[in-house]
């Protein structure tokens, strides 16, 4: 095969290399930027990444989206938020509360809201961001642990997730009480008393925070640093890192036909997902842009500036901190006294230990996880939740757990809308919290066995048609098809129980701790049908189908006996 | 105007007349006398004749109505094992009466933790009467004139202003603890409730904050002035008057109706709007059923 080389040749020359023809002007900068950014390369492989479609896999999506809300507001808000405790009297356009005494920071945020144009509206968009931010990452979390997405290799990015949700709730809370008005200052109140429940060292640790006695000049300046600088840093360099280590693991993926642990289906960044994130990001503005709109939140000027002599009934804090301040709300008044120091029992518990605790058993779900089943390989496609029963049970426990502590937050609203006693609620969630998640555990896992069982009813009879067959005998029989190759496919490429797997054995015989967990972690799994089990079911089908065969196609159209009809008009009608 | 300049004149083309002067001082007398027996107040005696006619009205009423729990002479009630069957009347005032009966607490549907609110049984008239009757027991708080109470009697727009602000620091430090930021309303321990008090009466509240109703604080004017109670009033009125300022208030619950709002609307429509985006993927995946013949 000859070559004309003297194009070649004639390229080859000494001039530096350049492209033949005018390079567009968006080229040009392009190129640009590349040969000093090097960005050439890392656009090509973002712009090829390949993610795989499901609604569930945007969750995160939303609270990623939810943070760039609070970021562009957040900056708005700050033009005019005066962190000041600075006490002077207010003289806006807000009629009655004119004349009244406040710190700054109540003024200024009465300003934002009645005197800066489109200040309330951009002011209820970053508190309902706000809201939405936190409860994204949790139904995120919910999502990823539901379907076995928190398995190695991604147990870092679990632990930076359930980070980024203490954060969250911090970054929430500090926000909170930034405005110094009367709901705000009983949260800060309240926050104070928490920290002083910590045995010996609360007082110090008040002080600390407050600079001296509650609530000082200092509290309001020192959370808007950590609010807005602070925490936002923290979180956006925690974002980054999950989304790097998102990218570097690839996304996982449902199982299907072609679809393994060593690849990933679905459609590249650019032109598919950048239009849709983009556009998702745009859906997720506009809905706290109307949400602000048409919904108040945190109607700074009905409460009024703090004052310590005053409490509000319906003193709540946001969602996120509802669940400690339900358990405050339930805990019985347990306080102890040593050598004359007060241990208090009823705030430092339910506020300080039960969410740390919980969170820490959050941050170690996975690694528990690990442990008990011991299982070491890397998954890259998802599970359905009904696959992992204990898993899934476990989680919906913690849920239920949740659940009764957040109703118990709201035990005041639930007693005058619902006519009950504010007494019986507290005691009924006092024996929900403990009593609801065992129950909510059997019942989940129960209900993930029996979706197993009917996932290996439909993979070896087929699905139900609904068509009924009756024959000559007069017996009834409903007409099953064989599913869909590609369903089947995706409801078998999970893995066996650890049925017949030798338990790990102490010293003296007895199987160990780690052996009884993983015994009762597989216990009552179903598992999948075997080949036999399949070709077996597939023949059987085949012969019933065939026989059926010869009494399918007489339709009962209701008029089978229009023949032997007789006119009741004709009966006699009495003897 | 012609017209009348010439009846005018008319008129007093006879000033002069020799009887005019009687006649005027005829007609003036005349009105006079009328207009004053018209207007003028009743007679002492007959002011107690009438009170006297309305405690008797009262009483009857009283007897049929109210006697079975508070006792024949609103002495109260107590049950055989110590237990407060209807407490005593005695002192309690005319302004009990009309705030209980005429929010239609008195008559109780039945004893609880909470009494509940239904529509009067009474027309304003007997409720007159029978806190004519009560208040003839002892004495106790009367009912309060409509100046003392109504927000609309302020002389002034500063005035009223000023007063608003004064009122809305009295209610966020005496009222809110029990009955919400807004006046929404909050919960009392064992099924009790402070209710709401967005729809209650200038009057009702009150005599409400006089007389202290069940669980309530009795906030004598000692405690709150006659002035500071119109003002709180003032406060509650212009801030059922004014609007929303950021949107639907959620039932002005506060943070827990916002936290629904938050979960069921903003992320319940999020995740609607996941679902709609992951449904509407690329092209070559939608035609792919079409073509796959």
């Amino acid at each position: 095969m000859s070559t004309d080389t003297s194009k070649v040749a004639a390229s080859n020359g000494t001039d530096a290399a350049a492209p033949a023809g005018k390079p567009t002007k968006a080229g040009a900068a392009a190129n640009w930027a590349d040969e000093r950014l090097g960005i050439g390369g890392l656009s090509k492989f973002l712009s090829r990444k390949i993610f795989p479609d499901h609604w569930s896999f945007m969750l995160g999506e939303i609270a990623l989206w939810s943070f760039v809300v609070l970021l562009v507001t957040g900056t708005f808000l700050t033009l005019w938020f005066k962190p000041s405790m600075a006490e002077i009297t207010y003289q806006g356009s807000y009629a009655p509360l004119r004349g009244i005494d406040m710190s700054e920071a109540m003024a200024s945020t009465l300003d934002i809201s009645f005197d800066v144009r489109g200040g309330l509206l951009l002011r209820q968009v970053h508190h309902w961001a706000a809201m939405l931010f936190i409860a994204s990452m949790m139904i995120h979390m919910m999502r990823v642990f539901f379907t076995g997405a928190h398995r190695k290799p991604r147990e870092i990015n679990w632990v930076i997730g359930a980070t980024l949700l203490l954060l969250g709730t911090l970054e929430g809370f500090t926000g909170y009480s930034l405005p110094d008005d009367l709901l705000s200052g009983t949260g800060i109140r309240a926050a104070d008393g928490f920290m002083m429940a910590i045995p010996i060292v609360g007082t110090y640790l008040s002080f600390f925070l407050f600079g001296g006695e509650f609530p000082g000049d200092d509290i309001i300046p020192r959370l808007f640093t950590i609010h807005v600088l602070l925490i936002p840093a923290i979180l956006l360099a925690l974002i980054g890192a999950h989304l790097i280590l998102l990218i570097y693991h690839k996304h996982t993926q449902w199982p299907g036909p072609g679809r393994t642990e060593k690849n990933v289906v679905g459609y590249p960044m650019v032109p598919n997902y950048i239009s849709k994130m983009t556009g998702f990001f745009f859906i997720t503005f506009g809905v706290t842009a109307l949400l602000g709109a048409f919904f108040s939140l945190n109607p700074v000027w009905k409460f009024g500036p703090y004052d310590p002599t005053k409490v509000t009934a319906g003193s709540q804090p946001d969602w996120y901190m509802g669940w400690p301040d339900g358990a405050l709300r339930i805990m019985p008044g347990w306080e102890s006294h040593f050598w004359g120091s007060t241990w208090s029992w009823n705030i430092f518990f339910p506020v300080i230990v039960l969410p740390m605790l919980a969170w820490m058993v959050v941050l170690m779900l996975p690694f528990i996880e690990a442990w008990i089943t011991g299982d070491k390989r890397e998954h890259h496609l998802l599970q359905r939740p009904r696959n992992a029963p204990t898993r899934t049970a476990t989680f919906v426990a913690l849920m239920t757990f949740y659940a009764g502590f957040w109703a118990a937050g709201g035990n005041d609203i639930i007693a005058i809308k619902f006519d009950l006693s504010i007494n019986q609620i507290t005691y009924f969630l006092r024996a929900f919290v403990f009593l609801g998640p065992i129950v909510a555990f059997m019942i989940t896992r129960r209900w993930c066995i029996s979706l197993q069982r009917k996932d290996n009813e439909k993979l070896l009879h087929g699905y139900e048609t609904g068509t009924v067959i009756r024959t000559p005998e007069g017996a009834y029989h409903e007409k099953h098809l064989p599913v869909h190759e590609d369903e089947a496919y995706a409801m078998t490429v999970r893995d066996r129980g650890r049925v017949g797997e030798e338990p790990e054995l102490k010293k003296n015989g007895k199987p160990t701790f780690r052996a009884k967990l993983r015994a009762f972690y597989y216990d009552h799994d179903v598992d999948k049908p075997t080949t036999e089990e399949l070709s077996e079911a597939h023949r059987h089908a085949e012969h019933e189908a065939h026989e059926l065969a010869a009494h399918e196609g007489h339709v009962v159209d209701g008029h089978d006996f229009d023949d032997h009809r007789h006119s009741a008009v004709e009966e006699p009608l009495s003897h | 105007m012609r017209l009348l300049n010439r009846s005018v004149g008319r008129l007093s083309r006879h000033r002069r007349r020799p009887l005019a002067g009687a006649a005027v001082l005829l007609v003036a007398l005349l009105s006079t006398g009328g207009a004053y027996a018209a207007l003028a107040p009743a007679s002492q005696a007959e002011v107690e004749k009438d009170n006297a006619a309305l405690i008797a009205e009262g009483k009857e009423l009283f007897m049929i109505n109210c006697s079975t729990c508070h006792g024949a002479n609103g002495e109260g009630i107590t049950t055989q094992n110590g237990k407060l069957y209807g407490p005593s009347l005695i002192g309690v005032g005319a302004a009990s009466v009309d705030f209980q009966v005429g929010t239609g607490r008195m008559p109780m549907a039945q004893p609880g933790a909470q009494v509940e609110v239904k529509d009067p049984s009474f027309n304003q008239d007997e409720i007159d009467a029978m806190a004519a009757y009560v208040a003839s027991l002892g004495p106790g708080p009367a009912v309060p004139e409509p100046e003392q109470y109504d927000p609309e009697t302020f002389e002034s727009e500063e005035e009223r202003d000023a007063a608003v602000a004064l009122g809305g620091q009295i209610f966020l430090t005496n009222c809110t603890a029990c009955h919400n930021f807004t006046g929404a309303g909050g919960a009392m321990p064992r099924g009790g409730e402070a209710p709401s008090i967005l729809n209650t009466d200038p009057k009702h509240i009150y005599q409400a904050m006089l007389t202290g109703p069940q669980s309530m604080d009795t906030f004598s004017d000692g405690n709150i002035s006659p002035e500071e109670k119109k003002a709180v009033i003032a406060y509650i009125e212009t801030m059922k008057e004014q609007p929303d300022y950021g949107g639907f208030n959620n039932g002005a619950l506060g943070p827990v109706t916002e936290g629904i709002v938050a979960w069921v609307v903003g992320l319940g429509v999020l995740v609607a709007f996941t679902v709609w985006i992951a449904a509407h993927t690329t092209r070559t995946n939608q035609t792919k059923k079409g073509s796959a013949k």
